[in-house]
């Protein structure tokens, strides 16, 4: 991927390599991020999600690779780059004997905000969140939803130009979910936003760009209209005992291209709203080219993450 | 800067758990009581030690073994104080606040240190109390008697370097103070062996805490004590720093 040295390019991630012993968790992926960017970012469990993670937060040092927040290296500059961050963590870094107060105060502070500042950014952190009633409550008794949002807060407080929330949303009740959708959406529009998730409609709701991650390498890199694209070209898969006349199928009307997969296996792609399947098996059958399959190909972000993801096992 | 937030913290969460007041409650107890029987101890003897040229005085006879007797009570708690510290922190996994927080290392440790030493301090000021209230009858030999808090002092920093390096390499808090409770105690004790026998090894007589420290508390400040604990607490000190960046590298 090209990677642009514009201004607005928060983060930028050259050949990020993650050695556990023989164990590669993280394999040569790079990616940049612009400003207002929501990047969803897919994956099976222990595909390598949280420890690409972890290394851009400066949480874990990369074996090979480079990472670059708002142009200052994580490596070179740590204490530049991560005044630039605000992250989550899987598990809510949150200390259960302190007040909500307390503690978002301690992270303030911790970000080397002012003191007259602290309390500011308190407030608005814990307004942005929906905390504002919870400032005296213990965390220890809040419900994990409430920590959650602590988290949250923590993450956001210092006004960070770079977000990274490892899955967000667990834990909290549906209508929760949806606060934090629009509060990831909003975010979105000053920041730059890394959101990791399991849970895909979330994906096209909040993100504006998607990479699925399998086995430590980056299989898919899109930005959400891209995969939108995708999603509504429907397609169709069919599979012939004889050799096809190529073109005669090429050429059929609302046709737009053909595939060759072999084996005798073709897609064929075509316009939205005009199926095709009936023109194609009435042109194999005339011309006896031993139908044997056909298959229209239903596209949604579930059906993109399966088949990216088991081609790359099907690839290693 | 940073260290301070963090010492302010740990300080707090440190007093918002009954740990720390129990430890100070105990401790204060504990050490009055013998405060008193080292008074009586001395009262008995003062009758003897009238005439005699040089004989030791109130200070080297109440309040260094005073001292003395603290310092072991401090290898007993100081491990229970530091075990939490880091191994807490990885565990409950709010160390990755600090991670990706704009601070160093150093300033982890130093802020962890810092916690520590300040409630270690609080436990030698109520020790202190005690013969400072001997002033009210009589006189104290305040040289002797800032020895003993030099010696005090550079004493709990050793502890509380020891016991936060141990902290920073175990997984759980328990651990921790199991590791440093029998570290501390073979450091105090570790010169026994060539002291029995008659022929000491002068590496172990310099390894040995207690040897440093009893010069000091006797009122002998002498700079090989004092650079063998600094070298102690800094050893310590950039050991656990080193530790932590091992969780970032971690193979």
């Amino acid at each position: 991927m090209a990677c642009t040295h514009t201004m607005s390019t928060l983060i930028e991630i050259n050949n990020l390599t993650r050695q556990f012993g023989d164990h590669c968790a993280v394999d040569d992926v790079s990616f940049s991020l612009n400003k207002g960017e929501v990047l969803g970012f897919l994956g099976p469990n222990g595909a390598g999600k949280s420890t690409t993670m972890k290394m851009i937060c400066g949480n874990l040092t990369p074996t090979v690779g480079e990472i670059k927040i708002n142009g200052y290296d994580m490596l070179e500059q740590p204490k530049l780059a991560k005044a630039e961050l605000g992250f989550l963590p899987e598990i809510p870094p949150v200390y259960p004997d302190l007040t909500v107060d307390e503690f978002l105060g301690y992270c303030a502070k911790l970000h080397g905000l002012r003191k007259n500042s602290v309390k500011k950014a308190v407030t608005r952190g814990k307004l942005k969140c929906g905390l504002t009633d919870m400032g005296q409550r213990l965390i220890g008794n809040l419900s994990k939803g409430y920590q959650q949002r602590v988290g949250i807060a923590q993450a956001i407080l210092h006004n960070p130009s770079v977000i990274i929330l490892d899955e967000p949303t667990v834990g909290l009740d549906p209508i929760q979910i949806l606060e934090i959708r629009e509060l990831i959406r909003e975010l979105g529009n000053e920041h730059s936003v890394i959101l990791s998730t399991h849970i895909l409609p979330e994906v096209q709701q909040s993100c504006s760009r998607v990479q699925i991650i399998h086995h430590g390498k980056l299989v898919l890199n899109e930005s959400i209209e891209g995969l939108s694209q995708r999603m509504k070209s429907t397609r169709l898969t069919v599979r012939f005992h004889e050799h096809p006349d190529e073109d005669a199928l090429k050429n059929l009307a609302d046709v737009t291209g053909l595939e060759k997969l072999g084996q005798g296996k073709y897609r064929v792609h075509h316009h939205q709203d005009t199926p095709v399947s009936d023109t194609v098996a009435r042109l194999a059958v005339t011309n006896n080219w031993g139908l044997l399959e056909l298959t229209p190909e239903k596209h949604d972000l579930e059906h993109i993450f399966l088949s990216t993801t088991q081609q790359s096992t099907i690839n290693e | 800067m940073n260290s301070l937030i963090i010492a302010a913290r740990e300080l707090r969460n440190l007093f918002l758990s009954p740990l720390a007041w129990t430890i100070l409650g105990v401790t204060q107890l504990i050490l009055a009581y013998m405060f008193l029987t080292q008074i009586d101890y001395y009262l008995m003897l003062q009758p003897k030690l009238v005439g005699l040229p040089g004989a030791p005085g109130v200070t080297d006879l109440v309040v260094a073994p005073l001292f003395g007797n603290s310092a072991v009570i401090l290898l007993l708690i100081t491990p229970l104080l530091t075990m939490r510290t880091i191994s807490d922190e990885r565990r409950n996994k709010t160390i990755s606040l600090l991670f990706s927080a704009p601070i160093s290392l150093t300033d982890i440790v130093l802020g962890k240190f810092l916690a520590i030493f300040v409630f270690l301090l609080i436990i030698l000021l109520s020790i202190t109390l005690m013969p400072l209230s001997l002033l009210t009858i009589g006189e104290l030999d305040m040289g002797k008697f800032f020895a003993c808090l030099l010696a005090m002092s550079l004493l709990m920093a050793a502890f509380n370097a020891l016991g936060l390096y141990m902290s920073a390499i175990a997984s759980q808090p328990t651990v921790a103070a199991v590791g440093s409770f029998g570290a501390l105690l073979l450091l105090w004790i570790i010169d026994w062996a060539g002291t029995n026998s008659g022929h000491s090894s002068s590496v172990i007589e310099y390894l040995s805490i207690m040897r440093h420290f009893e010069n000091l508390l006797r009122g002998l400040v002498n700079s090989t004590d004092i650079a063998y604990f600094i070298l102690f607490i800094a050893g310590f000190l950039i050991l656990s720093i080193r530790r932590l960046d091992n969780d970032r590298l971690q193979k």
